[in-house]
């Protein structure tokens, strides 16, 4: 009967209700809950944010052991024991792994590569300056973030969610500010699900009715061999220049030259589908596990969704002004809606382009020439990245 | 370079902003040397190098190069093994079907299934 009574009382001590004496952790169930919904029923990213959510409901479950904040940031260091989060780690800590080597952001990115056709950004190079312009949202909020009080580190790291790419924020706030990935993640994953409510008011303001009317010529073809050295020539060129970055852009490349040989079919298929869905449940169900209530629970956090939102309206307006002045350059053969594209996020920020541009003229196609300042947005944002990591690395 | 003043920040962003553009025109330039060099290589010639942005080209068109555009029109469109009769007449009933002014659709190609 002792047995019995001892048995069930342990149960209940080691039970998660127990457990549960912080209201904190039951405010992170709750916003766990709330990005399940959102990834789920409101279609919001569903991809990413079914496994971040689900990953902040289980290591917010008091008891779980899953994660263990205290193994990756240790009285302040920046230094991690290795062997601690071996020997003492959980299942998330384990899959973090992936995450803090930055390996997840960069076998993304080859899949990322492998299904983008850079097609239309090479048969009208100018284009990219579009996807440089829109890269305006990094620095305006970097500014804003150290304006804010926040170091640099962590500034660096909030500003590249308006590079609008995921994991190219992730891959940038686990180096600079790791404590900061659970809020930054959300926010660039929650952002670019909201791109098409975000941009086109901005579209609409910083236009006028004629430019949005403007019809662009067809695209010239692009051959093959174009296409096959292009990742080639433009690994050498950007590692050269900034070698932080060849992580991240050579994995870009790589997944690009699978598509674009024609010898390595059954790589880019594997790259496009397998290898990406796998990394991606393992890289949000891990982002999702850095959101600790003591970490995300904070004042930073809803600073960080501001600056978010606002790294974003900054970063539209740039590829916008920049296509107005396109525009004027080029006699009025540009169409600045286009500019809107250079934030990444493809292809729906193209899409936003097409929509947009079809509203003011039915007969307007812009999806093709929007995919050129959109996939050079990714570079764009990888070169920034690179950059702050750099200054701030 | 964690303690960093708003000046020091702007400095940061002024010179960020500056290596992006720098190194996107830099692709530009590679870009538009690749196209001129492989499109000589493939023999193209420098007619179908020059209209890289968004210039119109002013050389000699190639051979094959499609008549000028009706006013409205959407582009030409790619026929496989189909008559000029039937890709018409495929083309309208599509207009149809989706109540919409053919000047407002865009048909790549049209292609026969065997």
């Amino acid at each position: 009967m002792e047995l019995i009574t001892n048995t069930l009382g342990n149960l209940v001590e080691q039970s998660g209700f127990a457990q549960l004496a912080d209201f904190k952790q039951i405010i992170m169930i709750l916003v766990a809950c709330v990005l399940l919904y959102l990834g789920i029923v409101k279609k919001y990213e569903p991809l990413l944010l079914v496994g971040i959510g689900f990953g902040m409901l289980l290591t917010n479950l008091p008891g779980s052991g899953v994660y263990h904040p205290e193994l990756w940031y240790a009285s302040g260091s920046a230094d991690v024991d290795w062997g601690a989060v071996l020997h003492d780690g959980g299942f998330l800590d384990i899959l973090y792994l992936g995450v803090k080597l930055g390996i997840y952001p960069s076998l993304i990115f080859v899949g990322v590569g492998a299904m983008t056709d850079f097609g239309p950004m090479m048969a009208n190079p100018s284009s990219m300056l579009l996807g440089a312009a829109a890269q305006l949202g990094v620095y305006a909020a970097l500014l804003m973030a150290v304006g804010l009080g926040f170091s640099g580190s962590e500034a660096a790291s909030i500003a590249i969610i308006g590079g609008a790419d995921g994991p190219t924020a992730i891959w940038l706030t686990k180096t600079l500010a790791p404590h900061l990935l659970g809020a930054i993640a959300v926010a660039a994953y929650s952002y670019m699900a909201l791109i098409p409510l975000i941009q086109p008011p901005i579209m609409r303001a910083l236009t006028t009715e004629k430019e949005r009317q403007v019809k662009m010529e067809q695209l010239r073809p692009v051959s093959q061999t174009e296409k096959i050295v292009f990742p080639i020539v433009v690994t050498i060129v950007c590692c050269l220049v900034l070698p932080s970055v060849a992580s991240l852009l050579g994995c870009l490349m790589l997944g690009n030259l699978f598509k674009e040989c024609g010898v390595t079919d059954r790589l880019s298929d594997t790259a496009q589908n397998a290898l990406m869905n796998i990394v991606t449940i393992f890289l949000g169900i891990s982002v999702g596990a850095t959101a600790t209530a003591d970490q995300f629970l904070s004042l930073e956090t809803l600073e960080i969704i501001v600056l978010g939102l606002i790294a974003f309206a900054f970063a539209t307006a740039g590829g916008i002004l920049f296509g107005k002045i396109m525009y004027r350059a080029t006699g009025g053969r540009v169409n600045p809606l286009i500019g809107s594209a250079g934030v990444s996020a493809v292809p729906m920020a193209a899409r936003v382009s097409q929509v947009e541009g079809q509203k003011w003229n039915p007969s307007n196609f812009l999806l093709m020439h929007a995919m050129g300042p959109n996939v050079a947005g990714v570079i764009g944002s990888a070169v920034a990245a690179g950059f702050l990591l750099a200054v701030f690395g | 370079m964690d303690d960093i003043t708003l000046a020091e920040a702007a400095g940061v962003s002024v010179m960020g902003f500056c290596v992006v553009f720098i190194v996107l025109v830099v692709l530009i330039g590679v870009i538009t040397l690749q196209n001129i060099i492989i499109s000589k290589l493939e023999g193209r010639g420098k007619t179908a190098a020059a209209p890289t942005g968004n210039a119109i080209p002013e050389a000699p068109a190639p051979a094959a190069a499609p008549a000028k555009l009706a006013k409205g029109s959407c582009g030409g469109v790619m026929l496989y093994d189909v008559p000029d009769r039937t890709a018409a007449m495929v083309m309208c009933i599509v207009a149809d079907e989706l109540k919409t002014p053919l000047n407002e659709l865009r048909f790549i190609s049209i292609q026969e299934v065997k």
